[in-house]
């Protein structure tokens, strides 16, 4: 069995498609809203080098990757186990050596690793233009400003996404998580522009 | 040669695989084999099925690792249909 066609086999008879999905987007949507708030933080402050605001950011991108895999393999790992245990007793057989065993063992890794690479890809996304000034690439707006753009359209295409998943209007979707990243933007600007 | 031509099995299998990639899975073990299944019972977290099995030689080993490797187990063997070549079967 092909790589891939394993994973969705083992995602399938766990029922974790759902499951791979629903952290994708939560976990997306963490990592694109912390860069947002960062890079306003450093919008409303007092003038920073570019270095230290890019080294702020993949900090805090490699924070959230490495926290998102971490916190998704303990739980589902857990989460795992428990359901195997669940069957086999059901079963009254060891599955250790079936797909479902397989399937406890690499779910978990599956999982996390979306779970990490979700808010460190789009962290990183978000922080290019700030790589691309400082490499001395000219940008139409300020990195800063050209790095908010990114971020504000990254969360509507999460939105179009979860649009897409719930079978509704994906603009109305992203135009709803467009909004809330309009409303975190202007609570930063009110609460620490002051 | 003495070839097993036919098996009817009683297997338990947990809800997933669903019994289409259940049966395709063990036809997959056979160049010509055709499965036939039929669900008999469905409990919370498993189902009971009637697992027949036609080919021109059946590998039984086989066939029941491919259940086991599924998470399924083989409860009983209910019919065999077995051919002596060498009569002309």
């Amino acid at each position: 069995m092909k790589l891939v066609s394993r994973a969705s086999f083992l995602l399938r008879i766990t029922r974790t498609h759902g499951i791979i999905r629903r952290y994708f987007v939560v976990n997306g949507f963490d990592g694109a809203l912390t860069m947002l708030g960062l890079i306003m933080g450093f919008l409303i402050s007092e003038p920073t080098s570019l270095t230290v605001i890019i080294s702020a950011c993949l900090g805090a991108a490699i924070a959230l990757g490495v926290s998102g895999v971490s916190s998704a393999y303990v739980s589902e790992s857990a989460e795992r186990q428990r359901a195997l245990m669940e069957l086999e007793e059901a079963m009254v057989a060891d599955l250790q050596d079936s797909y479902h065993g397989d399937a406890a063992r690499w779910v978990p890794m599956l999982i996390a690793i979306v779970n990490g690479a979700s808010p460190l890809v789009i962290s990183l996304l978000i922080i290019t233009p700030l790589w691309l000034s400082s490499a001395g690439i000219a940008l139409p707006v300020s990195p800063l400003h050209a790095s908010i753009v990114v971020a504000m359209l990254t969360i509507f295409i999460l939105g179009v996404f979860l649009g897409q998943v719930a079978g509704v209007s994906w603009w109305r979707s992203g135009l709803r998580t467009l909004l809330i990243a309009a409303l975190t933007a202007a609570l930063i600007y009110l609460l620490a522009g002051r | 040669m003495v070839a097993v031509k036919r098996i009817v099995l009683d297997v338990l299998k947990p809800h997933q695989p669903n019994a289409l990639e259940f049966t395709r899975t063990v036809a997959e073990v056979g160049s010509d084999y055709r499965v036939r299944v039929m669900v008999m019972e469905v409990d919370e977290n498993t189902e009971t099925l009637q697992m027949e099995v036609e080919g021109s030689v059946i590998d039984f080993e086989a066939i029941q690792s491919s259940i086991n490797a599924m998470g399924g187990s083989l409860h009983s063997i209910d019919e065999v249909e077995v051919h002596n070549d060498a009569d002309g079967g």
